[in-house]
């Protein structure tokens, strides 16, 4: 493979954000037939670095040359024409146009003044044929899942012939079964000789698959390795920076009396829809219960008529012998609840409002932070000072908007709000979805400290990694339901992922 | 990471926040008024000396100063209505409708009551009761809208607009009918006049200036307080920028937007109220030419801040106390005032424009007053 040409080359690329130098003398290659990882966490300057390829923004200074010519790349349609396609992490899709008429977008086949539908379906029938993505050019994109979503924007590519393809943090919202049908997709394609470049923060997934690893950190490029030679913690040490530790360091103890117990709830979702049917478990104190599962399998559902935004239609949920089924938020938060929510800049902070308002967004109205109905700035100050530095919040002071931290340091607004009050149960909804690996250690560290303290923790992630890293106990939910309660030592990965996927418990 | 720039000198800071936020306002202003002498100069007329006699009318007198804040009180009350809704992301264009039914239920109070209990009230019981009552009134009107939207859904723009009309057309049944002055003379659908007791005193002989005019100052002073020092505050605008956080703050959503609906209204019909205890001491159908519908311009241009808005209302009151003025100077029909009104409000409401003409870089965020339909 090492030996086979060049087909996209990048020298000594510089851009230049106002307050930002985003690229700093970048250098990067791709050769023919290859995949390579471009790795880095976010803010790295991996997005940018794309962009410049794809040309939605021209290079303050470098060079980038395809297939041995040196190009002038200004706009996607340049680079669409130099035979380079693009992915996006968001996609690009029409959710009321079918396939066809999705890839066809913006290049539209004509005859007699109506759009040729069928050349362009019987066009992307021979594509997917080809490359094995198993795509109908005459479904609606709608209702297609997002595995076969990503598909569909894989063929618009190679449908306008690109030769490099360039997957932007493809997997991020994938099941890991879809993850691994894409992975087949990009070795199908690099065997017909299509050139990726995969972006990405995730370790395992360049280890897996890439044939070589370039790392950014802070807009620069610090190595580029070949996966043999190398392993996860050097990898995350180049990201980084630093040192991390990827395993978390948790002590054995025994489990104290039973805090939340959840009585056969069922819960119906917006579309009335009953997406949680007739779950029971109990999590008790100094113990985490991780909840595994594909996403969209009524995980949020279920923790939503834990907290309170949802009523079960059926069932019980009682957190330390308190009745609080169908309880509003506040009732079920002042019994001892800290919720980080899912998505976090829903349900979890008001952008345009402070950080110091939002790190009392659950306790505004009582004291400290108010008397008689009127806000105490001061006690609001306070607080936010003292979180920030306990649960080391990168922000510039506490009355910046919240909107304007990265991606971790918002969820770390939330993680010290929700954990720094006297909580008996903690529901941590994927705590650490798009985030770096530091702020991820960071949290994952909090959670294990809540446990050392006694507190009962319910952990819902889509990771298998972080599950597996951090319960003690592993519940598997399939299709509203609970499938199966293990403990955590005696599972395997394969074990796990079988039942996610439907498999049948044995009685054993 | 960013660094800290910023000046630790509250007084600093507060200064440098009005002028980002006033500037574009300014130039939204500027410009309008450099397009309105364009016009002016294109139909003949001198646009300088219509301007200036636009400033006379609106302050080159004590009178004209009083005749400005007589205009500007119900426009400030009306203003923050608005202003207060939008903090709770709600678009509340009834303030007309609240408005009215609040003056009529002032009025009620100010003619009828003595009749109805067979004496005199002392004024200091009469008057605060009527304005009570109009308050109440406008904001039990607003809050059935409010109540519709949290409880069905329903979109609070559609029925404030019915809800206008209902009022609109039942106060004019009223004044019609069994609301109507009978005196002998009277052909004019109103009310009688309201007693003594209910009306607010005179602050200086043979000027039109009220009472109210102060009070309209306290109650920007108080909304802005409310808004920004107290937990109800924080609720509304924990609502109004992101209702899913309210909820998982553990903030009432429902009973939120009603309160914010009342609230707005209360302030709409204590518009109405005040025209009618301390200016015309009736109520008389067609009094509001409108106070409710530039009462959302006042909002935007004032940014839904109650010192924006008591300066805003200030610029429309003295555009129509001085366009008599100008129209006498210059014979310039007074219509050019809405004009040059409406190109202001265009501005401000598309600041792209403004900020490409003058080259403004925005500071980032868009201020999303409303969220969109079906919300």
């Amino acid at each position: 493979m090492s030996e086979s040409k060049i087909v996209l080359e990048a020298k000594g690329i510089t851009k230049q954000f106002p307050g930002v130098l985003a690229n700093d003398n970048v250098n990067f290659d791709l050769r023919k037939g290859e995949i390579h990882a471009l790795l880095g966490e976010n803010g790295a300057g991996k997005s940018t670095l794309m962009n410049l390829l794809y040309g939605l923004h021209n290079p303050d200074k470098g060079e980038i040359s395809v297939g041995g010519k040196t190009a002038t790349i200004l706009s996607p349609k340049d680079s669409i024409a130099l035979g380079i396609g693009m992915v996006h992490q968001h996609f690009m899709l029409i959710p009321v146009f079918t396939v066809a008429e999705n890839v066809m977008l913006g290049d539209e086949t004509v005859k007699n003044g109506s759009l040729d539908r069928a050349t362009v379906a019987a066009r992307i029938t021979e594509i997917s044929k080809q490359y094995g993505l198993d795509v109908d050019p005459n479904a609606l994109v709608g209702p297609l899942p997002v595995g076969i979503q990503q598909r569909v924007e894989i063929v618009k590519t190679l449908y306008r012939n690109a030769e490099i393809v360039i997957l932007d943090e493809p997997t991020a919202v994938l099941t890991p079964q879809e993850a691994d049908d894409l992975f087949r997709i990009m070795r199908d394609l690099t065997a017909r000789g299509v050139s990726i470049i995969f972006i990405t923060h995730k370790l395992k997934e360049v280890l897996a698959i890439a044939d070589r690893i370039t790392v950014m950190r802070a807009g620069r490029v610090i190595n580029t390795v070949i996966p043999s030679e190398t392993d996860s913690a050097q990898l995350a040490n180049m990201m980084v920076g630093r040192q991390v530790i990827l395993t978390v360091d948790k002590k054995d103890h025994e489990a104290e009396e039973e805090i939340l117990k959840v009585e056969g709830i069922s819960v119906r979702d917006q579309r009335d829809l009953e997406t949680v049917h007739n779950v029971s478990f109990t999590v008790r104190g100094g113990e985490v219960l991780g909840i595994a599962g594909v996403q969209g399998n009524g995980q949020t559902e279920l923790s939503e008529a834990l907290t309170g935004l949802r009523s079960p239609t059926t069932g019980k949920v009682t957190i330390d012998g308190k009745d609080l089924t169908g309880k509003s938020p506040r009732i079920i938060t002042e019994a001892g609840l800290g919720h980080i929510p899912e998505d976090r800049q829903r349900h979890g902070l008001v952008l345009s409002y402070s950080v110091a308002d939002n790190m009392a967004l659950c306790d505004y109205y009582h004291a400290p932070f108010s008397s008689r109905g009127v806000i105490q700035p001061k006690a609001l100050d306070e607080n936010s000072r003292r979180l920030i530095s306990a649960f080391d919040v990168r922000t510039p002071s506490p009355f910046v908007n919240a909107g304007k931290l990265s991606g971790g340091n918002q969820q770390k607004v939330i993680v010290a709000r929700e954990l720094s009050r006297n909580v008996k149960l903690v529901i941590a909804n994927q705590p650490t979805r798009g985030l770096d690996v530091g702020s991820i250690e960071y949290i994952h560290g909090e959670i294990i400290k809540m446990r050392g303290r006694g507190v009962a923790v319910l952990l819902i992630s889509a990771e298998l990694d972080e599950i597996m890293a951090l319960s003690d106990r592993i519940a598997v939910m399939y299709r509203g339901q609970i499938v199966a309660i293990v403990d955590a030592k005696k599972t395997t990965r394969e074990q796990l992922g079988l039942w996610m996927a439907g498999a049948q418990v044995q009685a054993a | 990471m960013q660094s800290e720039k910023q000046s630790n000198s509250p007084i600093k800071k507060l200064l440098q926040s009005i002028s980002d936020a006033s500037l574009v306002p300014f130039l939204a202003i500027l410009t309008a008024v450099v397009i309105g002498g364009i016009i002016i100069k294109l139909v003949g007329g001198d646009p300088f000396l219509a301007y200036k006699g636009l400033l006379q009318g609106a302050f080159g007198s004590k009178k004209a100063l009083s005749e400005t804040a007589v205009w500007a009180t119900p426009y400030i009350f009306a203003g923050l209505a608005v202003a207060l809704a939008f903090k709770g992301g709600l678009f509340n264009i009834g303030a007309e409708g609240q408005l009215a039914v609040g003056a009529v239920f002032s009025a009620l109070i100010g003619y009828a009551l003595p009749e109805w209990l067979g004496f005199d009230l002392p004024v200091y019981i009469h008057l605060p009761l009527a304005i009570f009552v109009g308050m109440l009134t406008g904001g039990i009107w607003a809050g059935i809208v409010g109540a519709l939207k949290a409880y069905t859904g329903g979109h609070e723009v559609i029925n404030t607009i019915m809800m206008n009309y209902i009022a609109l057309n039942t106060t004019s049944f009223l004044l019609n009918g069994i609301m109507k002055d009978r005196s002998p003379t009277n052909v004019i659908a109103r009310t009688p006049l309201i007693a003594e007791s209910a009306r607010m005193p005179e602050i200086f002989d043979g000027l039109r200036i009220h009472w109210g005019f102060v009070l309209a100052l306290l109650v920007a002073f108080f909304i802005w307080w409310l808004l920004n020092k107290t937990t109800l505050g924080f609720e509304i605008r924990t609502v109004g920028l992101n209702p899913d956080a309210a909820q998982y703050a553990g903030i009432n959503v429902k009973r939120t937007i009603i309160l914010t609906m009342m609230l707005s209204g209360a302030l709409a019909g204590l518009a109405g109220s005040i025209e009618v205890t301390g200016l015309n001491y009736r109520h008389e159908l067609g009094f509001s030419i409108g106070y409710g519908y530039d009462a959302i311009a006042i909002a935007l241009l004032g940014k839904s801040h109650p010192l924006g808005i008591v300066l805003a209302a200030f610029l429309f009151a003295a555009m129509r106390n001085g366009a008599t003025r100008m129209q006498f100077l210059t014979q310039l029909p007074v219509d050019l005032i809405s004009m040059i009104q409406a190109l202001i409000l265009l501005f401000v409401a598309a600041d792209a424009i403004v900020r490409y003409i003058y080259r403004i870089k925005s500071k980032g965020e868009r201020v999303v007053l409303t969220r969109g339909w079906g919300g």
